[in-house]
């Protein structure tokens, strides 16, 4: 029962980190069609430039609290991610709307793969070890334990979540958002801009990417230029597996993912006899994935069919 | 006009085949570039297949290739009689079986596992299809790293090695020959191997692509529920793609595993996926031609350039070391050929041609709706 409880909590953890991610790829999707190849790889951006923040304010001023340190390297890491969104978008990815559909995709794999090359030339390729600057004390609930970081994972992940929710239905960018991801053509008609819809887009996709990164390097404690490409991949299976294009099934698919996850990862050895061991969580997400989309192809929540490549 | 098609044929035949010998000259390390290259063209047409003339996009296709290697390496290596105690008691030395019966084998089990993942996957589309692809990828290569336990079948992460050399009849393609006083080392014989795969292939996918399944394929890519419509059986055709693609792949990775003799999962990378996609995409999608020196392009040149990266290597101090350099430059080379010519360096002249497609400067008209 307890370990039940504790995998809760971690699945949770992870879910909502996943659920941050998946947003941004969801949110892509519904307007321009493209899965962002490179999303993982701003998240892995915003770790890596929190982590050099901190470590020159903890040698500027060594006496900071570890909140007030992780907030102002959050806050540049925002910034810094966002404008590599802004630009990636524009390089990218806007001069190709009118070309086959595969041609974005290759530069959106093709910027992962540079973005990842150039991380490895400016922070080295060794792996980091990203400090912990929230209270290591964990509490107990229930004979299962929560650190500190766990708890500010959880609650930045609700408040921000519920800021894109009111920023998405009760705002005019959230208006025209929504009226570009139904139908671009007509949404300019109605005198939206979809170019800069597109580009807000981008811009609040990259600063949930670099809350999950930082999230992320907190949790794991380490941050490396590869880190982004395993949460992204995870994440964009959690934003097709609650229905992609919807914002609900982002948050609904990165959740359930996180829990299958970690519920699949502590119980596995045992249900099988010691057979499968935990190595093996990984590749849940894809199964039921594929289990999913068997018998729904449209993912959990999604009702736009597909269209074709 | 027509004996100077031919001659050009013929020069390039012959350029073709001296090629190695002239290579060799300078070290079997640039044979080997153009081995892996020849591989990768292999493994570019078969994807084709899938996703230049079905439409189907794959990103899970070095599953097949990891499938077939590996079925390629159980077969011809020691390493079934490690493992299996009644298997080194009929056969100390393993199984070792001739490539006539291993090489059927890895494109059969391939095919089969193209097959098995098309079968599930058929009501999928466009990007979730992708992304089930590259899932499937992904277990593949999850459980090629962790077979090692409780039955050690691939070995884990340590991998395969000591696999057979092709031996047609007795003639070993691992070892040096002498034919009129000229020497052709063992990755040279390689390389009419895979030469004369690569020929065979160009003339099965053109042939296939007049045919009336490739027309099959192509109608379901522009259109499938017209297709389906005009009486195409979809579900066989698609099925089809995906299991003659995987078969290439299985057919590629014996290939790969005899030629390196020794496989492991880290060669089955998702981003070997990636990569076979962007050279498909990148030389021009369904276009034959186009694939091929995609494929010759993002396998051959960035080898080339590590050779010469020394010099650049030692300006920079160290810090932007070969691999480094030669994923920069792919990377560049992916944005950049995308953005000048998104229909690929060498684009087929009729494909992607719509009715009522007109490109227009106005990019909200550009949106998909």
């Amino acid at each position: 029962m307890e370990v039940l409880l504790q995998q809760i909590i971690n699945g949770l953890v992870l879910g909502s980190m996943y659920a941050l991610i998946a947003l941004g790829y969801t949110m892509v999707y519904g307007i321009i069609n493209l899965i962002n190849f490179a999303h993982g790889e701003v998240l892995m951006v915003g770790a890596l430039t929190s982590w050099t923040i901190i470590g020159w304010m903890q040698e500027a001023m060594p006496g900071a609290p570890g909140w007030l340190v992780l907030l102002i390297s959050l806050l540049i890491a925002f910034v810094v991610c966002a404008a590599l969104n802004f630009t990636i978008e524009k390089v990218a990815y806007r001069p190709l709307r009118n070309s086959p559909k595969l041609a974005p995709l290759i530069t959106a794999i093709g910027m992962s793969l540079l973005l990842q090359t150039l991380a490895m030339i400016i922070w080295k390729p060794n792996y980091k070890s990203y400090p912990t600057l929230l209270p290591a004390e964990p509490f107990q609930i229930g004979g299962a334990v929560i650190t500190v970081t766990q708890l500010f994972i959880l609650g930045t992940t609700a408040v921000s979540l519920s800021v894109l929710m009111w920023l998405v239905h009760y705002t005019k960018l959230g208006r025209a958002m929504r009226a570009t991801a139904e139908n671009p053509r007509v949404a300019a008609l109605m005198g939206v801009r979809p170019d800069t819809v597109i580009s807000a887009t981008f811009i609040i996709g990259a600063i949930l990417a670099a809350l999950a990164g930082v999230m992320y390097a907190s949790n794991y404690g380490t941050v490396q230029h590869t880190m982004g490409f395993l949460p992204g991949l995870k994440a964009f299976t959690a934003a097709v597996f609650g229905g992609i294009g919807n914002l609900g099934g982002a948050v609904l698919g990165g959740i359930l993912l996180g829990l299958i996850e970690a519920i699949g990862a502590g119980y596995i050895g045992p249900l099988t006899g010691g057979v499968l061991g935990s190595q093996y969580s990984d590749i849940f997400a894809f199964i039921v994935l594929i289990f999913v989309l068997t018998l729904r192809p449209s993912g959990l929540l999604g009702e736009r069919v597909a269209d074709r490549a | 006009m027509k004996t100077k098609k031919l001659a050009t044929i013929l020069i390039a035949a012959l350029a073709l085949l001296v090629l190695p010998l002239l290579l060799q000259q300078g070290g079997n390390a640039w044979v080997r570039i153009v081995d892996m290259a020849l591989l990768y063209v292999l493994l570019a047409l078969g994807l084709n297949i899938v996703v230049g003339y079905a439409g189907l996009l794959d990103l899970g296709y070095v599953a097949f290739f990891a499938v077939g290697a590996y079925m390629f390496a159980l077969l011809g290596s020691p390493h079934l009689a490690e493992a299996f105690p009644w298997i080194a008691a009929n056969f100390p030395e393993g199984l070792h079986l001739p490539i006539w019966a291993t090489i059927p084998a890895a494109a059969a089990l391939a095919g089969l596992f193209g097959v098995l993942l098309g079968a599930p996957t058929l009501k999928l589309r466009g990007d979730y299809l992708a992304i089930v692809t590259l899932g499937f990828g992904e277990i593949i290569r999850v459980f090629l790293n962790n077979l090692d336990r409780p039955i050690n079948l691939t070995n884990g992460p340590k991998g395969i090695s000591q696999i057979d050399s092709m031996k047609f009849f007795g003639f070993d393609l691992g070892k040096s020959h002498t034919f009129f006083g000229i020497e052709f080392t063992s990755v040279s014989m390689y390389y009419y191997l895979f030469l004369a795969l690569v020929i065979f292939s160009v003339i099965l996918c053109h042939r296939l692509q007049n045919s009336r399944i490739g027309r099959a394929w192509m109608a379901i890519r522009e259109d499938e529920i017209a297709a389906k419509a005009m009486g195409i059986n979809t579900r066989n055709m698609k099925l089809l793609a995906f299991g003659m693609g995987a078969t290439f792949g299985g057919v590629s990775g014996s290939m790969f595993a005899s030629f390196q003799g020794f496989v492991s999962p880290e060669s089955f990378s998702l981003m070997e996926s990636v990569m076979i996609v962007a050279m498909v995409v990148l030389g021009g999608i369904g276009h034959l031609p186009g694939v091929i020196l995609g494929a010759l392009l993002l396998a051959a040149l960035p080898e080339v350039l590590r050779h010469v990266a020394g010099p650049l290597q030692a300006m920079t101090d160290g810090r932007l070391d070969s691999s480094i350099l030669r994923q920069l430059l792919i990377a560049l080379a992916m944005i950049t050929v995308m953005l000048m010519r998104p229909r690929g360096l060498w684009p087929s002249a009729e494909h992607g041609k719509s009715l009522n497609k007109r490109a227009g400067k106005d990019p909200i008209q550009s949106i998909n709706p």
